[in-house]
């Protein structure tokens, strides 16, 4: 079973967002992750979502999509190449010898601080999924009190002359 | 331009239209739209039950081939309608409903009689609109029926807030829908029009395999021409009765759970399956592995998303069914490669061996001279009308007998729940099916569970002047699952015995209809005839043996080919 990165144009009506996560749920098709905002043209959304399936599910997942009459358009992305982006928020705690620590490591993955307390930071860190579990796994053993993760967001490249 | 309400400009777009009968139950939501109801030309009919409403409908747009209008009120009134939208939903049926809802300041509030209606039917309709805007209101209501009754048909509900039908609006001029996200593809495409003829030409053993699509579609004409120049055997599934001429010799009748011998062993052994408007549903296919496995399957269907659901699809069409199949015609009267009497050669094997089936396994029952068969009402039924008849089912037994034994000539005259399967439809349907065709003969087959699930539409039937017949096939069970129990659970009759039933000869004179029954063979014939001369509503009320069961069988899970007979 693949993973599968969707990309949905759908028009920016209200609970349209419902009938693209309701025809997942109804019809037993998985979900893990989704973000969602408007696009240049607020008459229109973007959804960006990620499943896991066999190609016969995939393809029945995109023709259902299809069908949805608030969706214009949809590809299933991970077909070809693109770029995807998550972004995660994360306070860990942070006191004593670990301070320093903490913005060394956040400072290798190209990471800020946006919070600061006595006793912790919160971090904000993006890249693709695997550099943000990489960055959660080095930073477990220090002490992740609270973690805020995105979802996928991907783009298509563009197409090379 | 002067502005007029919303609910004058509700019945303005509902003629536009082309609507001139609506289905309905007033409320506190939709008082104003009723108001203006009431002046207008659109006739209106009280239904006892808001699922006896959008049933009505729907049974209106399956005899007429028009979108078929429902108006319920808000809350308990949207509700009630659900399992019939949902009926509709399943088997493609054009139904608009509109629900009243509570005014929008007060959406969202629990207010009274509120409920998310567009919410709840989310998942049931073809697409639902909450008008949030009066300026929103007949643009909204254009696309309802465009949605409806375009590319895969279905029900569309309009939600329409109480002060938005009370507001002051501009009726904008009338213009063509268009919706840019909503494009279904209706013309086949040329190149897949051609490998299929082409496959059809070479096949040796082809079986059509007809659905819904071809009534929905209208391509019955087109269909039959196909099957008659190629000598090409056709199928049908519960929808598609009626699609092809049932007594026609090519006819190999339904097939599936309850199909004919000849039809399933037909499918299991052919080597090229034309499914036309039909989408392999699970009651067709019995086991998928074991379903058509030597065929190759050309699928026509309007809706992408059936195509290769079930079973891998070697030649697609996605196309209206009935711009498919001529263009299908038109390709074999252009090609040279047709040559009908070779074709008639090539498949004389094929048909001789569908005809050593059905010689060994023809569609029968063992009959009685004093105890009344199911299958001997439906055949009288049949004689009777002249197989003229408009038959309406409830669900379970009765509804399969109906299928097997009416032979359909025609379509539009199976109007039954066939996706869904809900108890409780013959009989509002029936009403939808006799106001659209008033001189036609329009016949409920029920059974003695499922007409109790809608008796109360006897009321609308004698209200509104629809002589239905309503023909009870009473055997005291709830019988297709105690068929089931009968035969899987060691005869574990677990609350399928009807013990208590209503005396229904009174209970059609409580109705001021009339009701007839017959206990003995001899009975069945006179009690028809009486019914068929009487313009009243008529329940016959036929006490038939008990145990009978619908054969053959396919048990749930198995292969079509192993089916349990006669």
């Amino acid at each position: 079973m693949n993973k599968h990165t969707i990309s949905i144009l759908m028009r920016n009506k209200p609970g349209a967002l419902s009938r693209v996560t309701g025809l997942f749920s109804g019809r037993n098709f998985n979900i893990e992750s989704l973000c969602v905002a408007e696009t240049l043209d607020p008459d229109f959304s973007c959804l960006t979502l990620v499943t896991k399936g066999e190609a016969a599910i995939i393809e029945q997942v995109t023709k259902q999509l299809h069908k949805l009459i608030d969706v214009v358009t949809l590809s299933d992305i991970s077909h070809g190449e693109y770029v995807e982006r998550e972004m995660a928020l994360i306070r860990v705690k942070a006191d004593g010898h670990t301070r320093a620590e903490v913005l060394r490591i956040i400072d290798i993955f190209r990471g800020k601080v946006v919070d600061v307390s006595p006793n912790s930071y919160a971090l904000e860190i993006t890249g693709s999924e695997s550099k943000i579990n990489a960055v959660i796994d080095i930073l477990r053993p220090i002490g992740i009190k609270e973690i805020v993760r995105t979802g996928k967001i991907a783009m298509k490249r563009a197409a090379k002359k | 331009m002067s502005k007029i309400t919303g609910a004058e400009a509700i019945i303005q777009c509902l003629q536009e239209e082309g609507v001139d009968l609506i289905f309905g139950y007033p409320g506190g939501a939709v008082i104003e739209l009723y108001d203006e109801l009431l002046k207008s030309p659109i006739r209106h009919i009280l239904v006892r039950h808001e699922q006896g409403a959008v049933h009505a409908a729907d049974g209106y747009a399956r005899a007429s081939g028009k979108v078929g209008v429902a108006l319920l009120t808000s809350g308990p009134g949207a509700t009630n309608g659900v399992t019939a939208i949902a009926t509709a939903y399943c088997d493609s049926i054009p139904v608009v409903v509109l629900t009243g809802q509570v005014p929008r300041a007060l959406i969202g509030n629990d207010a009274f009689q509120e409920v998310d209606i567009v919410g709840i039917t989310r998942p049931c309709t073809k697409h639902n609109y909450l008008v949030n805007d009066p300026k929103d209101l007949v643009p909204t209501l254009r696309e309802a029926f465009y949605l409806a009754a375009s590319g895969r048909p279905g029900p569309v509900l309009v939600d329409l807030p109480k002060d938005i039908i009370a507001s002051a609006i501009d009726y904008p001029a009338k213009t063509q829908v268009k919706m840019p996200t909503y494009q279904p593809n209706t013309t086949p495409h040329p190149r897949q029009v051609e490998k299929a003829c082409r496959a059809i030409l070479k096949a040796k053993r082809p079986v059509l395999y007809v659905g819904g699509g071809v009534i929905l579609s209208d391509s019955h004409k087109e269909l039959t021409t196909l099957a008659r120049r190629l000598s090409l055997p056709v199928t049908m599934t519960l929808m598609g009765l009626g699609g092809f001429p049932g007594t026609d010799p090519l006819s190999l009748g339904m097939l599936g759970m309850h199909g004919t011998y000849t039809a399933n062993m037909a499918v299991a052994k052919s080597d090229l399956l034309i499914a036309v408007g039909s989408r392999f549903d699970d009651r067709v296919t019995g086991r998928l592995d074991a379903f058509a496995p030597e065929a190759k399957i050309i699928h026509i269907d309007i809706d992408p998303s059936s195509i290769s659901k079930n079973v891998s699809v070697d030649i697609p069409i996605v196309a209206d069914c009935k711009l498919a199949l001529a263009a299908m015609n038109q390709w074999l009267d252009n090609s040279s490669d047709l040559n009908e009497g070779a074709m008639r050669e090539q498949l004389a094997p094929w048909l001789e061996q569908l005809r050593t089936w059905e010689k060994a396994h023809p569609l029968s029952y063992v009959d009685d001279d004093e105890i009344i068969k199911p299958q001997y009402v439906i055949e009288k039924l049949q004689e009777l009308t002249g197989g003229e008849a408009i038959i309406t089912t409830e669900v379970g037994q009765n509804q399969m007998w109906a299928a097997q034994f009416y032979r359909f000539n025609h379509p539009r005259r199976l109007l039954t729940s066939g996706g869904l399967g809900t108890m409780g439809y013959g009989l509002p349907a029936a009403i939808g099916a006799q106001l659209a065709f008033p001189d036609k003969t329009v016949i409920d087959v029920a059974g003695d569970g499922s007409i109790q699930m809608n008796i109360q539409e006897l009321a609308t039937a004698k209200e509104c002047g629809a002589p239905v017949k309503v023909a009870i096939l009473n055997n005291s069970f709830l019988g297709m699952v105690r068929q089931w129990q009968e035969l899987f659970y060691k005869r574990h009759y677990a609350a399928t015995t009807m013990e208590f039933a209503p005396d229904f000869v009174t209970l059609a004179s409580a109705y001021k209809a009339v009701g007839l029954r017959a206990k003995t063979k001899a009975e069945v014939v006179p009690v028809i005839k009486e019914a068929l001369a009487t313009d009243n509503v008529v329940i016959m009320d036929f006490v038939i043996s008990r145990e009978e069961g619908v054969f053959p069988m396919v048990p749930a899970g198995k292969a079509t080919t192993e089916m349990l007979l006669v």
